[in-house]
């Protein structure tokens, strides 16, 4: 979510049960405040919390111009001093999908892995994070534009999602580069408008009926969950400006959903 | 200037009501963006009534036609005089051609819908030098463009339209000779069907005809769309001229985007907007109708405030804590459960309520509801389960008349553990559960253990309708609701805590020794407590003990012994029963939770599917209770 609108946004996402509290909230404003400044960044959004046993962490990413370009992601334990998690590697990617379990809340823990060698819990952490980021990060259709020069920007025109619109899965992209775009036949791409549509749809995710789309308070809020990684909560008022995503979990995938549904 | 177009703006006033025009369109032309002394102010000249637009010669860039539509009705008096002269100061102008800019709004609507309907099928001058009203422009556009009367009603602002025309013809305007200008756009653009008789003072000079050409082209109609480039661009213009953005460049497609749509929503909005909408309108009636409740009835409002206030929760103050630790719905929401807790006690006998939780479903949420009912005001009995064993044994015995040759089995099922009386065990609360604060309760039937067995093996998630099957292996013998009241159930046996001391047993003696259901049931605040510090509570776990009963594996609190023993093998039970007081204290406080009480209560599990059950004991055996002491 955005951190120039996080006290509505937080409101906006509560209905899922986990939030912030009063003091974390605080600090979060003028913390973010202070990270877009000192990292020049041209946005900042607050990503979310990642539970561990024994604390949490907070996440928040910072864009630059182009809406799409690889974002820079912040950590922090106490929503006040951020510091930037260091790249991930391929390999280290790989070892941290092997080692599974909760996170324990010390970026200096080491995790021991009877193959592979000793994995940082610091890496671990931002390699989660990415992860998740790429899966379910999601923008409703018609926020990002995509211009004639390359660079992706706000649309600044962006009005909201009529009603009709925010209740099919097929307004909402992922918000990283598209991968499956490709893939479209002709027929498809022609209905397609370029400058709106040129990140993957949420609607040919699999497995299918990962994402549950609710509306709250009457149709005034949609409410997108993602099933395969619980804790992605993303709202939107229809025929508004607000939107947003928030996580706040356990960082792990949720691999019976084939049995759940 | 003047006297040279009297006959012309003669002609003109009979058109429009006209007066109005000049200042208006001398104001309009006179907008400091658009520097060039326009031309366009000789339109002000016209007040003359003209007869013959043909006459007129062409000046084809009259976008003061435009501006005068909406000047026509009002203007009266000011007419005559400012008209020469305001047309050339391009000073005056801005500041009036602010307000007057608002003022157009207002009366081109109307003036363009009562025109567009007379002028629709008669491009041409004649019904105009009839029609008394301010249509000048309008049968312009008709002549100019087929199907363009619907554009014109929806021009906000036609003298802006006027403005623009100007811009593009700024190089040419110097030029342009006042005669020329008084001219009306229409009368020019009939000078390109009907070459005009007699009437023009001046010759059309090659550059007038190319600006004449320019507009006409800029006024073809798309043949897809209707639009046509000319009022496209003059509502863009207008429509960042209101809005004002940043970097207005940036965005100008999407800008244009939007215009061209919005000329198609307006028709439909109508209907959609009804459809869309009423479910919004539905859940605010009833969420309203929480809101009123509480003020419906007077006179009993002393004797259900003692009760309320035992019954009802304070949940504004439990969110404000569990907010403190980052847990919580929102303060709407909270409150809103909060109104619809309130109807719940006023509806039924209850004696004690509890917001247990909000469960996350699919399609739809549920909020839950922990009730406790009044003495003696019990639910309905099940007889359910009486009439399916009949079923059973009726259909044996069909079976066995039939042909001998089958053979038999004799497997008989184990006798199906019965589920344990309400307000004990895993059914010592009722639960109500409803989608969203507004709509009703819905009570969940009691769990049976067997539920309660199964639901330890699957795992599926809620839709959030109560009768939806549920479809898993093994099957789960219920629907939505009994899954729902079997994880409730799971969820408060494993995971309700207090710190140590909160809760006391009541203080009733005899009773010890006495239990067939074991375990005893009924615990009540200690009022001694005093407190633990939060330094204890936060190292150790030793400090927090589980106040609900656990489940055993059998799926009930109380164990059940489903095998029928002699009467022997009971009396010898009866002596170890004193073990088993010292084995309930230590059930009480079972063990410490360990790291979000996974670890520990898995080892439990294991230890009670080990115990065997043809020892019949009601409580765990000595050696591992003994063990299990370790854990405190």
């Amino acid at each position: 979510m955005d951190a120039d609108s996080l006290l509505l946004s937080l409101e906006l996402a509560s209905g899922s049960g986990q939030g912030l509290s009063p003091d974390r909230r605080a600090s979060l404003l003028t913390s973010l405040m202070l990270v877009k400044r000192d990292y020049r960044y041209d946005r900042v959004l607050f990503w979310g919390r990642i539970l561990g046993l024994v604390a949490d962490y907070y996440i928040a990413q910072g864009l630059s111009e182009d809406q799409l370009a690889p974002r820079k992601t912040l950590y922090s334990l106490n929503c006040t001093e951020w510091s930037l998690l260091p790249p991930a590697t391929e390999e280290m990617v790989a070892q941290s999908s092997v080692v599974k379990g909760r996170f324990m809340g010390d970026p200096s823990y080491e995790y021991e892995h009877t193959e592979l060698q000793k994995v940082n819990e610091g890496e671990k952490v931002f390699e989660e994070e990415i992860v998740i980021d790429k899966a379910v990060a999601i923008i409703p259709r018609g926020a990002l534009f995509k211009t004639p020069f390359g660079p992706t920007h706000v649309n600044r025109t962006f009005e909201g999602l009529s009603l009709s619109e925010a209740k099919k899965l097929s307004s909402y992209f992922h918000f990283r580069e598209p991968v499956e775009l490709k893939n479209k036949t002709l027929l498809e791409k022609a209905d397609l408008d370029p400058s709106l549509d040129f990140m993957d749809s949420l609607e040919h995710d699999i497995p299918k009926g990962s994402w549950s789309i609710q509306m709250e308070r009457g149709n005034a809020l949609v409410v997108l969950r993602s099933l395969l990684w619980p804790g992605l909560t993303f709202y939107h008022a229809p025929r508004t400006k607000n939107y947003g995503y928030v996580y706040v979990g356990t960082g792990e995938k949720n691999m019976d959903l084939p049995f759940m549904l | 200037m003047e006297d040279s177009t009297s006959p012309k703006q003669e002609k003109e006033n009979q058109e429009e009501l006209g007066e109005t025009r000049r200042p208006w369109e001398g104001k309009t032309a006179a907008s400091p963006q658009y520097s060039e002394p326009e031309s366009s102010e000789p339109l002000e000249a016209k007040q003359g009534p003209e007869t013959g637009r043909q006459s007129r010669s062409s000046r084809p860039w009259s976008p003061q036609s435009r501006a005068k539509t909406p000047l026509g009705g009002p203007a009266g008096p000011e007419t005559s005089s400012p008209a020469p002269v305001s047309p050339r100061e391009p000073s005056s102008s801005p500041s009036p051609l602010a307000p007057a800019r608002q003022d157009l709004a207002a009366p081109p609507q109307s003036d363009r819908t009562t025109s567009v309907i007379p002028e629709a099928g008669t491009p041409y001058p004649d019904p105009l030098e009839q029609s008394s009203d301010k249509r000048e422009s309008t049968p312009h556009h008709t002549s100019q463009s087929e199907g363009n009367t619907f554009q014109q009603s929806q021009q906000p602002k036609p003298h802006l339209c006027g403005r623009r025309d100007v811009s593009y013809n700024n190089a040419k305007q110097k030029e342009l000779r006042f005669d020329v200008f008084q001219e009306e756009d229409s009368n020019s653009d009939y000078d390109l069907q009907q070459p005009a008789p007699g009437g023009s003072e001046v010759a059309p000079s090659m550059l007038e005809i190319t600006i004449q050409n320019a507009k006409a082209y800029l006024l073809k109609t798309s043949s897809n769309s209707g639009f046509n480039l000319y009022d496209h661009l003059s509502n863009m213009l207008t429509k960042i001229l209101n809005e004002r953005p940043e970097n207005a460049v940036d965005i100008f497609e999407n800008i244009s985007q939007d215009v061209k749509m919005a000329h198609f929503s307006k028709k439909f909005d109508a209907l959609q907007n009804e459809n869309e909408l009423l479910p919004t309108y539905e859940i605010a009636e009833k969420q309203k109708a929480l809101f009123l409740q509480g003020h419906l009835e007077g006179v009993d409002q002393e004797l259900e405030d003692e009760i309320a206030e035992n019954a009802l929760p304070n949940v504004m103050e439990s969110a404000f804590y569990f907010e403190q630790a980052g847990v919580g719905l929102g303060t709407d929401e909270t409150y809103r459960i909060f109104l619809a807790l309130k109807q719940l006690t006023d509806t039924h006998p209850i004696q004690r309520c509890r917001f247990w939780g909000k469960i996350l479903g699919l399609e739809m949420n549920y909020i839950v509801a922990e009730v406790e009912f009044r003495e003696g005001e019990d639910e309905e009995e099940v007889e359910e389960e009486d009439v399916a064993e009949e079923r059973d044994n009726g259909e044996s015995e069909a079976h066995e008349d039939e042909e001998d040759e089958l053979p038999k089995s004799f497997y008989k099922a184990p006798q199906a553990i019965p589920k344990e009386e309400s307000r004990t065990g895993a059914n010592k609360y009722v639960y109500f559960v409803c989608n969203e604060p507004g709509r009703p309760w819905v009570k969940l039937p009691p769990v049976i253990p067997a539920q309660i067995v199964i639901a330890r093996k699957i795992k599926k998630f809620f839709t959030g309708r109560l009768d939806a099957p549920i479809i898993s292996y093994p099957p789960f013998p219920g629907n939505e609701s009994n899954y729902l009241r079997a994880q409730i159930a799971r969820i408060s046996a494993g995971t309700h805590v207090s710190p140590l001391g909160f809760y006391q047993f009541g203080e009733e003696e005899g009773e010890e020794e006495e239990e067939a259901e074991g375990g005893r049931n009924s615990f009540e605040e200690n009022p001694d407590f005093e407190g633990i510090q939060v330094i204890d509570l936060v190292e150790s776990l030793s400090n927090w003990v589980h106040h609900v009963q656990h489940i055993l594996s059998q799926g009930r609190c109380n164990w059940f012994n489903s095998i029928q023993k002699n009467e022997e093998e009971e009396e010898e039970e009866d002596e170890e029963k004193d073990d088993s007081d010292y084995i309930e204290q230590e059930r009480f406080r079972i063990y410490p939770p360990g790291q979000h009480g996974y670890p520990q209560i898995s080892f439990h599990n294991m230890l009670l599917q080990s115990f065997n059950p043809t020892f019949g004991l009601e409580h765990m055996p000595s050696p591992m209770a003994k063990s299990l002491k370790i854990s405190t």
